[in-house]
C-alpha cells in the first residue's frame, strides 16, 4: 500500500512537470532587437535584414507564434523582392526564423533556464523513476501483462488516442515549426554548452528528451522482465548505445569541431551519410573525419553482412539501433498494437522494400551527381533529397514512427519505412544463422507469441505446425519467446542447414506424416 | 508403414463426399484442415454452437487477465474458412439420426451427411454438491463459461477454488490478476500429487502461496451455501469451516461431453468407444478429442486423453486415414507441458506421482526453490523412462528421440547441454544438475555438446 502511493506521487510529479513543460511555450515576452539580430545573422545578412526588419525590431509579443510570424512576413517580403527583380544572388536561402525567435524569448523562462530544466525535465524524470522502480516488487518475476487489454493507454482508448495526438503534434512542431518550442530548447542550453559549447538546437533538445525516454523506460524494461537475462541484457544495450553513440559521442565530436556523427548509425537509415555536405564534411576533418567516413563504408558493406549472418539482425534492431531503442523501451507498453493479418505483412513488403529502392537510387544518383561535378543532375538531387527527408525522414520515421506508437505499435517505421531494415531483413531472410526454432509439438496455439510480437509477425502460424520462425522483419526482440507459457520458442543462431524446412514435422504423432 | 487397411471399407469414399464434424476444437479443425490437404473435392462442414470460430481453448484465461482478447486465441484469421472451402455452421446440434444420416440443429436447417466425425469435446465435472446451481458458481470450460466468470466476478471480495488440478490453478492465477483473494481448496495432500512426485507438488504449493494464494491442502468441499436470493454467500469445508465468497470456481476435473449420444445406438462408456482407427461402432460415424474413450489404449496410455495435443493428433490421424489408407493411432512417447503461474512445466516420457522398483528416480532442485530436474529410469538396464522439469525448458525433439531409442539415462543428463531450450544468456543449469547426478551416483560424467562449424568460413559451407 504504501509503495502504491509512493507510485502514484511519482505519477503525479510526472504529469505535474509534463504540465509545466508544456505552459512553458506559452510563457514570456518575445523582442528582437538589433543585438539579438547580429548575434543570429552573418554581418552581410545582418547589414540587410536590419532595416528591413525596422517594423518589429524591439516590439513586444506575448508568444512565439506572433512573433514568428511577423518576421518570416518581413523576412520573407525582402526575399519576395528579390525574386521578383530576378536578384537571385540577393536572396537569402538561410532560415533564421528559429534563431531570432530562441533569439527574441525573453522573461521567465530565459532568466530560469536552469530551474526550470530542473522543475520540468529532472523533476519529471524522478516522477517517472518514482512511478517506475517499486513496480512488480511483490511479485515473483514473470510475465507483467495483467490487464494490458483493459488500458484505455495501451488499448487504443481515450488516453491512447490523444497520447497519439500529442505525440504526432510535438513532431510536427518539431520538424516544421521548430520556432514555437523555442523555449524548450532554451532549457537544454546549459546541458549543450556543457557537452558541445554551443546553445541548443531543437535537434539538441530531442536528442536529450529521446535519450532520457530511452534510459527511463529502460529501468521499466528491467523491472518487467526481471529475471529475464535476455531482455534485461537487450535493454543495457540499446541504453548504452544512446547514451554514448548517439548522444554524449557526437556532442563531444561537435566540441572537438569535428562534424556531428553517430558513429552506429548506418546507412540507408543514415540517409544523408553520402549527401555532398557530409562528405566533404568527412573529408575536411582529418583522420577522424575520414574515420567516419571509412567505418561507415564498411558497416555497409561488411557489418551489416557479417553480423546479421552470424546473428541476425537483431544484432542491431533491438540491440544498438537508437529508432529501436526507442521501440523497444518507451514503445514497449504498445508493442501488442501492430497488425497481425496477411493483408499488413503484404503491405510491408511493398512498402519497406520500396522505401529501400527509393532510398538507394537517390543515393546513387547523389555519387553520380558528385563525381560529375553537380553537371549532370544539377539541383535534381536537392529536390530529390527534399522529398525524401520530408517524406521519409520526417513524416515517416518521426511522426508516424513514433506519433503512432498508441496507436499501431511502437515498430510502425522499422516494419513498414526503415530501409536500413529491409536490407538487414534480407539477409536475415536468405543468409543468416539465425531463427527462432519452435518446440517439437508443445504449442497449443494460445496467440502470446502473435499478440506481443512488435513486427506483426503471426509467430503461432508457424509455431503450431512445427515450423521454425525466418522472417525478414523479425527484429529479435525476444518478447514471443519470453511470453511463450510452454517454452516453444528460442531465438537460436545455428547451421544453415534445417534452418527453413517447408513442410514440417511436428514431434509426437508416430501414426501418420503431416502437411502442415 | 504400420499395417492398413483398404479405404473402401472404412469409409465412404465417393467424390465430393459430405463430410460433416460437430465441434470447432482443435480436434475437429485439425482434422478438417489435414482432410481438405487430401481431399480437395469432398464437401466439408464444421458445426459448433460455441462460437462461430475456432479458437484456442487453453488461451481462454488470457482474455479473462487482459492479456489478449478474443480475436488474439483464434489461431486463423477468418478468411480463412471460406478461402479453404471449410463451411463453417455456428447452431447447436440437438440430434443424430444415424439411421438417415442427418442431423437436427436448434435454429437451423437439418444437415445430412455422408461421413460424421464427432469432435464433441469436454464438460466440466460437478459432483452434486448442494448448492452447485447457485449463481456465482461454475467451472471453466467453454466461452460462455468465461462470459459468466467475467460477469460473476464483477463485486467480488473473495473467491473460492474448488480442485487442485491444472484448470483449478488457472482460475486462481486469473482471478488474482484481478487482485482478488482466492482460496485454493485441495483435496490431496500436496497440489496435484495424484499426477506429479511430492517434491515437484510442494515446489508447485511454494510457488502458488508465493501468489498471494490462501492454498488449503487436504480440504474438501462439503456445501455451498445461498445467500437468499439464489447467489452464493459462502462455501463449506469438510472440517466444517465456512469461508464467505461470492464466488465459486468449481474445477474438478472435466469429463467427455456426450449427453447427445445417450441412449442412442452410439456405443459409449466414459467417452465415445473407439477403436485405434477412431471408428465407432457405427458405419461412416467417428469420433476424435477429448470425447474419446479407447477401446484398447494405446500402450503407456489411458483410455481417456483430455489434452489439446491428443486431439490434434487424433485430428491428423482421422484426416488421413479418411483420405488415404486407414492406419491405426501411435502416439509416440507422450509429453505435455503447462504453466503453474510463474513456473512453466515440461514433462517428457512417464513421470507417475510414485514407482516401484526397478524403476529408479534421480531429482535435482535449484536452490531458488523454482527449479526442478527429475529423470525415471530403469535401474537395471539404465533407459530413460520419463523427465520432468519446472522452471526450464527442454527440447521435445531431443527426448523424443532419446525416449523411442532407449537412451541410458548416463547418456542424456551428458547431453544436456544440447536437449537445453531456454533463451540465450540464461544461467545454465545442467553443470550443477551433473555434480548432483555424480554425486548421487559415483559417476563422473561430463556435459557433451555436439560440435558444431563455427567460424567465418561456415558461410560459404566450409
Ligand atoms: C481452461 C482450460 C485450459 C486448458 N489448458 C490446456 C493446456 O494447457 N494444455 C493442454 O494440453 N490441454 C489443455 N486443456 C484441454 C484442451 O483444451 C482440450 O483437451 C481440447 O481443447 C479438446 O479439444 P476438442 O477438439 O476435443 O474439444 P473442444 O475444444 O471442447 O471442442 C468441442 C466443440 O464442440 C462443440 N459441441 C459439443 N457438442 C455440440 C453440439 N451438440 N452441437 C454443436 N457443437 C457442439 C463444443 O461447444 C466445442 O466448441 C485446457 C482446457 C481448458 C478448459
Ligand atoms: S518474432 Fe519474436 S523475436 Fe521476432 S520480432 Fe516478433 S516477437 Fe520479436
Ligand atoms: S505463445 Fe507458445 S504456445 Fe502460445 S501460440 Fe505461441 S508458440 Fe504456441
Amino acid at each position: 500500500m504504501h509503495m502504491k502511493m509512493l507510485q502514484k506521487l511519482g505519477l503525479g510529479i510526472f504529469l505535474a512537470a509534463l504540465l509545466l513543460f508544456n505552459l512553458l511555450l506559452f510563457m514570456g515576452n518575445f523582442r528582437l532587437t538589433e543585438q539579438k539580430l547580429q548575434q543570429v545573422t552573418s554581418p552581410e545578412n545582418y547589414e540587410i535584414l536590419r532595416p528591413e526588419l525596422e517594423p518589429i525590431l524591439g516590439k513586444t509579443y506575448s508568444t512565439s507564434f506572433a512573433f514568428s510570424q511577423d518576421f518570416k512576413k518581413y523576412f520573407g517580403a525582402y526575399n519576395t523582392r528579390q525574386q521578383e527583380n530576378e536578384q537571385w544572388d540577393r536572396v537569402i536561402w538561410d532560415d533564421y526564423t528559429f534563431a531570432a525567435t530562441k533569439a527574441a524569448s525573453e522573461g521567465f523562462v530565459a532568466n530560469n533556464k536552469l530551474l526550470l530544466l530542473l522543475l520540468t525535465v529532472a523533476l519529471g524524470t524522478a516522477g517517472a523513476l518514482l512511478n517506475i522502480l517499486p513496480k512488480y516488487r511483490d511479485e515473483p518475476a514473470g510475465i507483467k501483462h495483467n490487464s494490458v487489454m483493459f488500458s484505455s493507454n495501451k488499448s487504443r482508448g481515450v488516453i491512447g488516442i490523444i497520447l497519439g495526438a500529442y505525440l504526432i503534434g510535438i513532431y510536427v512542431l518539431l520538424y516544421w515549426f521548430p520556432e514555437f518550442i523555442v523555449n524548450w530548447t532554451l532549457l537544454v542550453d546549459p546541458l549543450s554548452q556543457l557537452l558541445s559549447g554551443g546553445p541548443a538546437s531543437q535537434w539538441f533538445l530531442y536528442g536529450t528528451i529521446y535519450t532520457l525516454a530511452i534510459l527511463v523506460m529502460g529501468v521499466r524494461m528491467f523491472r518487467k522482465y526481471r529475471g529475464n537475462k535476455y531482455q534485461t541484457l537487450r535493454t543495457s544495450s540499446v541504453m548504452f548505445f544512446q547514451l554514448s553513440f548517439a548522444f554524449l559521442i557526437p556532442e563531444i565530436l561537435v566540441l572537438l569541431n569535428k562534424p556531428w556523427h553517430d558513429f552506429k548509425n548506418i546507412w540507408p537509415l543514415d540517409y544523408t551519410f553520402f549527401y555532398d555536405y557530409r562528405v566533404d564534411g568527412f573529408l575536411n576533418s582529418g583522420s577522424i573525419g575520414m574515420l567516419m567516413f571509412v567505418w561507415g563504408i564498411l558497416l555497409i558493406i561488411l557489418g551489416v553482412p557479417l553480423m546479421t549472418y552470424f546473428y541476425g539482425k537483431r544484432w542491431y534492431c533491438s540491440w544498438v539501433c537508437g529508432c529501436g531503442g526507442l521501440a523497444e523501451t518507451a514503445g514497449d507498453p504498445y508493442r501488442h498494437l501492430s497488425d497481425k493479418s496477411l493483408n499488413a505483412w503484404q503491405v510491408e513488403r511493398w512498402m519497406v522494400h520500396g522505401v529501400l529502392v527509393f532510398a538507394v537510387v537517390m543515393t546513387l544518383l547523389t555519387i553520380v551527381n558528385y563525381f560529375s561535378g553537380f553537371e549532370l543532375l544539377g539541383q535534381w538531387t536537392n529536390t530529390l533529397h527534399e522529398w525524401y527527408g520530408f517524406l521519409i525522414g520526417a513524416a515517416f520515421a518521426g511522426v508516424v514512427g513514433v506519433g503512432f506508437y498508441p496507436l499501431m505499435g511502437n515498430r510502425v517505421w522499422c516494419r513498414f519505412g526503415c530501409p536500413l531494415a529491409a536490407y538487414l531483413g534480407l539477409v536475415q531472410r536468405f543468409k543468416s544463422r539465425f531463427r527462432i526454432t519452435t518446440n517439437g509439438g508443445q504449442c497449443i496455439s494460445c496467440g502470446n507469441c502473435s499478440t506481443y510480437c512488435e513486427m506483426g509477425i503471426d509467430v503461432r502460424w508457424y509455431a503450431q505446425r512445427g515450423q521454425n520462425i525466418v522472417r525478414a522483419s523479425c527484429v529479435g526482440c525476444g518478447v514471443c519467446a519470453s511470453v511463450c507459457p510452454r517454452g516453444v520458442l528460442k531465438l537460436e543462431n545455428g547451421p544453415e542447414q534445417q534452418r527453413i524446412v517447408d513442410i514440417p514435422i511436428l514431434t509426437g504423432n508416430e501414426s501418420v506424416k503431416v502437411l502442415s | 508403414m504400420i499395417e492398413a487397411k483398404p479405404i473402401g471399407d472404412f469409409c465412404i469414399n465417393s467424390r465430393g463426399r459430405r463430410i460433416v464434424i460437430i465441434g470447432n476444437g482443435i480436434a475437429g479443425v485439425t482434422c478438417a484442415r489435414q482432410l481438405r490437404k487430401r481431399d480437395s473435392a469432398a464437401q466439408i462442414t464444421i458445426i459448433s454452437g460455441e462460437t462461430e470460430h475456432f479458437f484456442s481453448r487453453t488461451a481462454l484465461m488470457y482474455i479473462y487477465m487482459g492479456h489478449m482478447k478474443y480475436a488474439h486465441i483464434k489461431p486463423y484469421e477468418d478468411w480463412f474458412w471460406e478461402k479453404n472451402r471449410l463451411n463453417l455452421v455456428h447452431d447447436w446440434v440437438t440430434h443424430i439420426d444415424f439411421e438417415q444420416k442427418q442431423l437436427q440443429l436448434q435454429q437451423q436447417e437439418p444437415i445430412a451427411y455422408d461421413i460424421l466425425i464427432l469432435a464433441l469435446g469436454s464438460k466440466s465435472n460437478k459432483f452434486g454438491w448442494p448448492g452447485q446451481e447457485l449463481k456465482g458458481v461454475q467451472g471453466l470450460y467453454s466461452y460462455q463459461d468465461l462470459e459468466s466468470m467475467e460477469a460473476n466476478t464483477q463485486s467480488c471480495a473473495r473467491a473460492v477454488v474448488v480442485g487442485g488440478g491444472l484448470i483449478g490453478i488457472e482460475m486462481a492465477e486469473m482471478l488474482r490478476s484481478r487482485n482478488i483473494p482466492v482460496t485454493f481448496l485441495v483435496r490431496e495432500q500436496e497440489f496435484w500429487d495424484n499426477v506429479l512426485p511430492q517434491e515437484e507438488a510442494k515446489l508447485v504449493g511454494r510457488h502458488i502461496r508465493e501468489h498471494h494464494i490462501d492454498l488449503r491442502l487436504g480440504a474438501e468441499l462439503d456445501k455451498i451455501l445461498d445467500d437468499g436470493t439464489g447467489k452464493v454467500k459462502a462455501i463449506v469445508t469438510k472440517d466444517g469451516e465456512e469461508i464467505p465468497c461470492q464466488f465459486v470456481g468449481l474445477a474438478v476435473g472435466v469429463s467427455p461431453n456426450i449427453d447427445l449420444l445417450r441412449n442412442t445406438a452410439l456405443e459409449v462408456n466414459k467417452g465415445i468407444l473407439v477403436d485405434e482407427h477412431f471408428a465407432t461402432n457405427i458405419p461412416d460415424v467417428f469420433a476424435i478429442g477429448d470425447c474419446v474413450e479407447y477401446r484398447t489404449p494405446p500402450p503407456q496410455r489411458r483410455p481417456v486423453e483430455q489434452v489439446w495435443y491428443t486431439g490434434r493428433m487424433h485430428g491428423e490421424t482421422l484426416a488421413h486415414n479418411l483420405a488415404h489408407q486407414p492406419v491405426p493411432y501411435k502416439p509416440g512417447p507422450w509429453f505435455n507441458s503447462a504453466k503453474f503461474l510463474d513456473i512453466e512445466y515440461q514433462t517428457y516420457g512417464q513421470v507417475p506421482s510414485t514407482w516401484e522398483k526397478p524403476t529408479g528416480s534421480f531429482y535435482w532442485e535449484h536452490p531458488d526453490g523454482r527449479k526442478c530436474f527429475r529423470a525415471l529410469f530403469d535401474e537395471e538396464k539404465r533407459t530413460l523412462l520419463g523427465i520432468n522439469a519446472f522452471g526450464m525448458r527442454l527440447r521435445h525433439e531431443f527426448f523424443d528421440e532419446a525416449l523411442r531409442n532407449g537412451t541410458t539415462v548416463e547418456q542424456v543428463l551428458e547431453q544436456l547441454p544440447t536437449a537445453n531450450f531456454d533463451p540465450e544468456f540464461y544461467d545454465k543449469l545442467y553443470p550443477s544438475i551433473l555434480q548432483a547426478f555424480n554425486q548421487q551416483f559415483g559417476t563422473s560424467l561430463q556435459p557433451r555438446k555436439k560440435k558444431e562449424k563455427k567460424g567465418i568460413l561456415s558461410i560459404f559451407g566450409l
